[in-house]
């Protein structure tokens, strides 16, 4: 095999220095019938240029969006990405490290994750982050949970236009500790949460509120009166964000958010048939000892010289097994580590301008399809770089047809019970030609 | 050898109007800003992120690489987390445009190469377990286990016998089966050790009975050790009305060799980041899909992959216990793992166990008569050595150890752990390292066994050669500081 570098004389010469003839020696204390007798039942192995012309085979029986142009989002968002993000983290330093749990030799993930710590509290405006989570789904469970912790309460409100997706994942882990969920619907009109509705719960039963800002539809929600009810009751506030939204929106620190997360996917991680990403983590100083995940903090040596280490580890499951705050030992550095170099390349102005570019060019989509389509935008919320549009059509035979133009169209949202529903994304990625394109050939689809 | 001031933040270099990256112009009629997003919505404190040039980010991720150990640039025999080569024909495969640049809400006629893809590295893991249905979805091996409690929660459940909430895990179980088991809400009983270093039957016996809902076993465990007793605890454990899960962290020491299922698990995870060789990233990402039992398929998170004739659909298994993270999992991992198993075939897979229990072995042989060797039978994939005659004789610890081994360009073995062994030095070599670096390792083993004899204060002031010295760990946890405030 060739990652195998044991040549016969090699394996010899060491079963011999063990005073052993044969490796089945080496697995004599395994139960005689438990040893497979029989070969696994599994293809044969493919040389390096054989197994390239399979993957490439693979990979070519799906329809990939650098030939077909995107509008859709839906929690996975076709950015553009520096050159450099790839070449940098396929460095094998980065590659090819485990967890920094030796700082002395691991300052350049420890520091890189310091870094983007840094970056996250920044673009959160919260004073702490961690090192990141699986991804927006699991970081928001794991944060719905830190709230019951901290608050010694256990009804979680979600908001209905929360993404499907993430309200699953909250399920399972929230119901599996015994944590209840009452839902907060949204307005019908706006697409935005029905404040009258929260202000009939009682505040003071409740650990936190979860707001997603955008929220599934795109639409920017008005915190502010959320923030002051959940607080006034002693809960706490959860903002589920969009990064690149954080370039323009106001931030959770602004709203006064307890804890904060998000999916890192759009900051310079390619889309991957949905994973992985990362889950972003931020909270406040008060909450930090509280908070899941590895942590980064800075410290020196002897001689007074400025390092990194993993640290608040007494939170953790290899100290604290059953006692720890979560179960979650790895976190996804490098996506951290792509979603650092991502937004160190893009710099303070290019980073509002990413977010700008979203902006300017979801808006000119929306207004186009309301002008000169027959399908009609359905809330009146304003919105990032997502929007609803509705009308009485097949949007999954509508999409089959922009197939056979080049394009991937929006997300139909009848797999999420709204039938007659689809979702645009436009990031900077997209042209105004392609958008003029899709209206055009939108245009010419109605029924 | 050291800088005295090391890598400064991108921050501290930061310069106004400086940028790395340049977007097309904007080519869209442009509507002011505020008719799009009043201002009561837009931040009025701009996040502080550096401004510097291309290159000097290049310089700055460069310069750090730099100061990290990796398994490309030395040997890493951190037990229990398989660091072996990770191919870089895998790392081509992944980025193939077909797979990196496609969406999760594609319809599915246009990604059957994905789902055909996480169909078969689906069968191809239950057949290593010998075990029936998989799911892609957990996203490391923690995830895994938690999926997997779940699952064995919904079937106790479904049987009326939800009032099961006691999981055992042995002594020298991993930190996550506990921290798995109290976020699933079971109670953690612990089960002790027996003097070979498995499971003590009789104390399992005793704690088995009416409520036991499961035993989650790493075998072998992390002594390095394959259960002896295996046949007998997973009867005892079935005839309790419990189900056995497989920690699969260990399984680059068994593949086939002899399976989880065959044994009597019924729900194994494997951490794709170990013994498929995707690459660890530094922390992440990594994959835990786990297989299951005939019995225990319903129950599966949603969606998994299935055929019908010849197209492969996303469906949802009957009595799913639901979603357990976005989308299917860690997907561009799982091409990494699937290039792999394609790349070694059965023949090959089973050489990779063999060669990683010879070396493991080899190491142990060699390394038992200068520290002390707990339990002297023969491991598998890793072996656990004690610091303590080096603690005892010299007052040198296994932390000093483990800092010098930096030194000799080596990684540091994992340490203090299992927590069974006093000062517990845990070694996993692999089989992609040769017979010379064994060699080599040996060597600086018997150095430093050597100079903690000669010269232990050397030792605990150890690391002298790395980019920075023991940092203060104290400090760091009383005094946190975690960000650049500038």
């Amino acid at each position: 095999m060739r990652y195998i570098p044991m040549t016969e004389q090699d394996r010899q010469a060491m079963l011999a220095s063990m005073g052993i003839s044969s490796v089945d020696e080496l697995f004599s204390d395994i139960p005689e019938h438990l040893r497979m007798s029989e070969k696994l039942n599994l293809p044969p192995a493919l040389s390096e240029a054989e197994l390239m012309r399979h993957m490439r085979e693979l990979a070519g029986a799906n329809v990939n969006l650098t030939e077909t142009v995107s509008f859709m989002g839906g929690g996975v968002y076709d950015h553009l990405i520096p050159s450099i993000v790839k070449h940098l983290i396929s460095r094998g330093e980065f590659l090819t490290a485990y967890t920094p749990y030796q700082a002395e030799i691991s300052q350049g993930v420890l520091q890189s994750i310091f870094e983007y710590q840094t970056m996250i509290a920044e673009l959160t405006g919260m004073d702490a982050a961690n090192a990141s989570m699986y991804d927006g789904a699991t970081a928001l469970a794991e944060a719905a949970l830190m709230a019951c912790n901290a608050s010694r309460r256990d009804v979680v409100v979600l908001p209905e236009n929360l993404h499907p997706e993430w309200k699953e994942v909250c399920e399972i882990y929230l119901s599996n500790q015994d944590v209840q969920i009452k839902y907060l619907p949204y307005d019908e009109e706006t697409g935005t949460i029905n404040h009258t509705v929260l202000r009939e719960l009682n505040p003071k039963e409740l650990a936190c509120v979860v707001v997603q800002q955008p929220n599934f539809f795109g639409l920017i929600e008005d915190v502010d009166p959320i923030s002051e009810f959940i607080h006034e009751g002693g809960g706490l506030l959860v903002m589920a964000v969009d990064p690149i939204s954080l370039g323009l929106l106001k931030s959770p620190g602004e709203y006064g958010a307890d804890i904060v997360v998000g999916d890192g996917q759009s900051l310079g991680n390619p889309m991957s048939f949905g994973g992985p990403s990362l889950g972003f983590f931020a909270t406040t100083d008060k909450l930090v000892r509280r908070m899941p995940g590895r942590i980064v903090g800075e410290t020196v040596d002897g001689d007074g010289r400025r390092g990194f280490v993993l640290t608040l580890q007494t939170r953790e499951q290899h100290i604290r097994r059953e006692k720890a705050t979560s179960n979650i030992c790895s976190n996804q550095a490098l996506n951290a580590l792509a979603a650092t170099i991502y937004l160190s390349a893009l710099g303070k102005e290019g980073f509002r301008e990413v977010a700008y570019q979203c902006v300017q060019k979801a808006a000119y989509l929306k207004k186009k399809i309301a002008e000169e389509t027959p399908f009609k935008v359905k809330f009146s919320a304003p919105s990032f770089r997502e929007f609803v549009v509705t009308g009485d059509v097949d949007w999954e035979e509508i999409n089959r047809k922009l197939l056979d133009e080049g394009f991937l169209g929006g997300l139909p949202l009848n797999r999420f019970g709204l039938p007659n529903d689809v979702l645009f994304a436009v990031t900077e990625a997209r042209t105004k030609a392609e958008i003029d394109r899709l209206v055009e050939l939108l245009g010419g689809m109605s029924r | 050898m050291r800088n005295k001031t090391g890598v400064p933040l991108l921050f501290e270099v930061s310069s106004p109007g400086r940028r790395g990256y340049r977007l097309p112009d904007l080519d869209v009629p442009e509507v002011p800003l505020e008719e799009l997003i009043p201002s009561q919505f837009q931040r009025q404190q701009e996040p502080k992120l550096p401004e510097v040039s291309e290159l000097e980010v290049v310089r700055h991720f460069t310069q750090l690489s730099r100061l990290n150990h990796g398994v490309d640039v030395g040997f890493y025999p951190l037990g229990s987390c398989t660091m072996k080569y990770n191919p870089r024909v895998n790392e081509d495969a992944a980025a193939l445009p077909g797979f990196s640049a496609i969406h999760p809400y594609q319809p599915e006629e246009t990604v059957q190469g994905a789902l055909k893809l996480m169909y078969d590295l689906g069968s191809y893991l239950a057949e290593l377990a010998g075990l029936h249905a998989a799911t892609l979805q957990p996203a490391a091996g923690a995830h895994g286990e938690l999926t997997g409690l779940w699952i064995m929660k919904a079937y106790h459940e479904a049987n009326g016998e939800g009032h099961r909430n006691e999981v055992i895990v042995p002594d020298t179980a991993h930190g996550t089966n506990p921290a798995s088991a109290m976020m699933a809400d079971y109670k953690v009983v612990e089960v002790p050790s027996d003097e070979r270093g498995g499971v003590d039957v009789e104390a399992l016996k005793k704690l088995l009975g009416p409520n036991t809902a499961g035993l989650m076993l790493t075998n072998p465990n992390t002594l390095g050790l394959f259960d002896e007793n295996i046949c007998t605890i997973a009867e005892l454990v079935h005839d309790a009305g419990g189900l056995l899960y497989y920690d699969g962290a260990n399984a680059n020491a068994i593949m086939g060799i002899a399976r989880p299922g065959d044994t009597g698990f019924d729900i194994v995870h494997f951490n794709l980041h170990k013994t498929f060789s995707t690459p660890h990233g530094g922390g992440g990402p990594g994959a835990g899909p786990i297989v299951v039992s005939e019995k225990l398929a319903p129950f599966l998170p949603w969606p998994v992959v299935d055929k019908e004739g010849d197209k492969y659909v996303l469906k949802k298994p009957e009595k799913s216990i639901g979603r357990v993270k976005s989308f299917y999992g860690n997907f561009s991992v799982l091409v990494k793992a699937y290039a792999y198993i394609r790349s070694h075939g059965p023949d090959g897979l089973r050489q990779v166990s063999e060669a990683a229990v010879i070396n493991a072995n080899y190491l142990m042989h060699h390394l038992k008569e200068l520290y002390h060797l707990p339990y002297d039978r023969y491991c598998k994939h890793e072996f656990v050595l004690s610091g303590k005659l080096q603690k005892q004789n010299h007052g040198v610890r296994t932390l000093d150890i483990a800092k010098r081994l930096l030194d000799y360009g080596i990684h540091a073995p994992t340490v203090y752990f299992p927590l069974t062994v006093d000062e517990a030095i845990m070694i996993e070599p692999t089989e992609t390292e040769t017979k010379e670096t064994l060699d080599e390792f040996i060597s600086v083993m018997r150095k430093i066994a050597d100079e903690a004899e000669a010269d232990p204060e050397m030792l605990h002031s150890a690391p002298h050669v790395t980019p920075v010295g023991r940092l203060d760990e104290a400090r760091a946890a009383r005094q946190p500081i975690l960000r650049w405030r500038g």
